[in-house]
């Protein structure tokens, strides 16, 4: 797992992150391209915009966000979740995500021992 | 002169059906009631059916005869249909000694059930005239309600007459074997009534010369309600039970397997023998004996080259068993190809007869096309051009030619030729002309073998002679894993009884308005 804070950037009106999301609660999980387990139902990155504030500070496309600035993503809907990432009062999203490739590194660290 | 020889022995089956016509007239009255109890020591009982043996006296014969009337014939003159040969009318003879011993004992039951019954309906007339007749001077005059009574008893006699005629006066369709349970008992039952009415009646009735008149009438009244109500219990026992279906039959022809099933209501086994056998006629494809086993090429080789020798041993007894399996172990072990020449026999025979169809088809549909059915207005207003009328028979005759040969050789492939002469195959000729139909239709009855009825012939004096082979007595009802099997001279039916499963049915109630759906949703917002 790993901590992401991501400075949003100023858009005329708008602040943007530069990635979007898919899934939810509300959401069909077996089309997720990105989950190992079909029936999960958290929110992925599904696409990652080339040089904006997302990929600069290091997120990178599949990656699953758990916690949004101390709010738990794994069990809400695609619009609370949507929610929570364009609050307009905050200029900083701290993210904690999770990658399949550190889940196996996890993992294979832990068969080691 | 050779022609005609041939197609006259090829007609033993039409001369044969003729010479014993007027066995048909007495198939006609009978009652399926027999009390022959002279078999009723063995458990191997005979079931008879009316019909005639098809392959019996044939089933021999079928490779002697001469196949080759597709060549050889090429105008049916008629001279030779009526001739009756000398052989047919010794066989016809001897038909006739066999079958009068048979007419007798299958007329024993009915006649002596029907004699009670009349004289069962005949009693409340008696009732009621007896006393009219000896002493009508001393009976109490009995006006109004008396005639109510008369016209009741009348209705109610009529009823009893018309449904013991719709019920029991039909034909018989076969012998059983041991007398028949529930008619019997229903036979007593009414004997028994009628006696002790009579005896009453006698006793209290003719003896003190009773005047109460009304009361006579009433007593006749109340005998023709016991008999109503013995009916009704006849109908329930005979008929009703019977059409719920309790359990399942399963039959199976020993020689190829052909299996059918059947669901059945409580029956006695021999009832339930007659019940398959009337389905037998008609579902089961007809019994070819020539399409049967693996030919003798294909088996021959497996159990040769093999000779057991024993070393040393002198009293060597008991080694037969020893070797005789050594023996097939071996054959076993050995690389076995035969399976590989069934296959390959299979497919060309497949090739071959699946040519011949083309063939016959093709014949078929061409030779329709030559005639035209004749309109009704055509025939008065065609003075140019002048055709030859013609009737269905002579029809089917001028078409037949240009697809006999075809037709003779498609049959030989399938081994069909026993059952269709040239005859046959002519007269059904006619019957699709006269009924408009198309080559497909009368082609039907020779492509795919048909249900055994369809090669029945119509005389049927004698019936269909099949035993019963059971381990329990065949008045017993059917019940769980009972086998019993019906034998015929070359094949037997193997029937397997299993009941039917109770059925636990459940209820589960939908709302019609609950059926609602969603869509699957997966969306992407950027943010």
């Amino acid at each position: 797992q790993q901590r992401i804070e991501i400075h949003k950037l100023r858009d005329g009106d708008n602040l943007i992150l530069g990635f979007s999301i898919g899934g939810g609660i509300d959401q069909d999980p077996s089309q997720n391209p990105f989950s190992e387990d079909k029936t999960d139902k958290g929110i992925y990155v599904t696409r990652v915009s080339k040089g904006g504030p997302a990929e600069v500070a290091g997120l990178r496309m599949g990656d699953k966000i758990m916690q949004v600035n101390g709010w738990d993503m794994t069990m809400v809907t695609h619009d609370q979740a949507r929610k929570k990432l364009t609050k307009k009062n905050e200029d900083v999203v701290r993210l904690l995500v999770t990658r399949k490739s550190l889940e196996n590194a996890v993992r294979q660290s832990m068969m080691q021992h | 002169m050779d022609n005609e020889s041939q197609y006259s022995g090829y007609s033993y089956k039409s001369s044969h059906s003729r010479s014993s016509r007027k066995h048909r007239d007495r198939r006609d009255r009978h009652r399926s009631k027999s009390r022959d109890s002279s078999s009723r020591a063995d458990k191997s009982v005979t079931i008879q059916a009316p019909g005639e043996p098809l392959l019996d006296a044939e089933s021999t014969r079928g490779d002697d005869r001469d196949d080759n009337w597709g060549e050889t014939t090429t105008v049916v003159t008629g001279t030779s249909e009526h001739s009756v040969s000398n052989e047919d009318l010794t066989r016809a003879s001897k038909e006739l000694e066999d079958s009068s011993p048979l007419e007798c004992r299958r007329f024993a039951g009915p006649v002596l059930s029907g004699v009670l019954g009349l004289f069962a309906l005949l009693t409340p007339l008696a009732f009621l005239l007896l006393p009219q007749l000896l002493w009508r001077d001393s009976l109490e005059p009995c006006g109004t309600p008396c005639e109510g009574l008369y016209v009741s008893l009348a209705f109610k006699l009529l009823v009893l007459l018309i449904s013991s005629w719709a019920l029991f006066l039909r034909p018989p369709r076969a012998t059983l074997p041991r007398f028949f349970v529930f008619r019997c008992l229903l036979m007593a039952l009414v004997f028994l009534f009628v006696a002790s009415y009579w005896l009453f009646y006698g006793v209290r009735v003719l003896e003190p010369r009773e005047r109460d008149y009304r009361g006579i009438v009433g007593y006749a009244v109340s005998l023709v309600d016991a008999l109503l109500f013995i009916q009704y219990l006849a109908l329930v026992l005979l008929e009703v039970r019977h059409l719920r279906p309790a359990f399942c039959l399963k039959v199976v022809r020993t020689t190829d397997g052909a299996s059918r099933f059947y669901s059945v209501g409580h029956l006695s086994i021999q009832r339930a023998a007659v019940w398959v056998l009337d389905h037998y006629y008609t579902d089961f494809p007809v019994y070819n004996p020539a399409l049967l086993n693996l030919p003798k090429s294909i088996l021959s080789k497996k159990m040769s080259g093999f000779k057991v020798y024993s070393l040393g041993e002198e009293n060597s007894t008991n080694n037969s068993t020893g070797q005789s399996r050594a023996m097939i172990a071996a054959a076993a072990r050995r690389r076995d190809n035969s399976h590989n020449e069934y296959y390959y026999e299979e497919a060309e025979m497949d090739r071959r007869v699946r040519k011949r169809k083309a063939r016959l088809v093709v014949a078929v549909e061409e030779a329709f096309t030559h005639i035209k059915r004749l309109q009704d207005d055509e025939a008065a207003s065609s003075p140019k051009h002048p055709r030859e009328v013609m009737d269905p028979r002579e029809a089917a005759q001028a078409i037949f030619a240009p697809m006999a040969r075809a037709m003779q050789k498609y049959l030989r492939t399938t081994r069909q030729q026993p059952y269709h002469s040239m005859e046959s195959i002519i007269a059904h000729l006619q019957f699709c002309i006269t009924h408009n139909m198309t080559p497909k239709a009368f082609l039907e009855r020779y492509l795919a073998p048909g249900p055994t009825m369809q090669y029945q012939r119509e005389n049927g004096s004698r019936g269909r002679q099949w035993t019963l082979v059971s381990e329990e007595p065949v008045t017993s009802a059917l019940r769980q894993g009972l086998v019993f099997s019906l034998r015929r001279l070359d094949f037997a039916l193997v029937v397997t009884v299993t009941p039917l499963p109770f059925l636990n049915l459940g209820e589960e109630f939908i709302d019609p308005k609950s059926h609602k759906f969603v869509m699957r949703l997966q969306s992407e917002t950027s943010v």
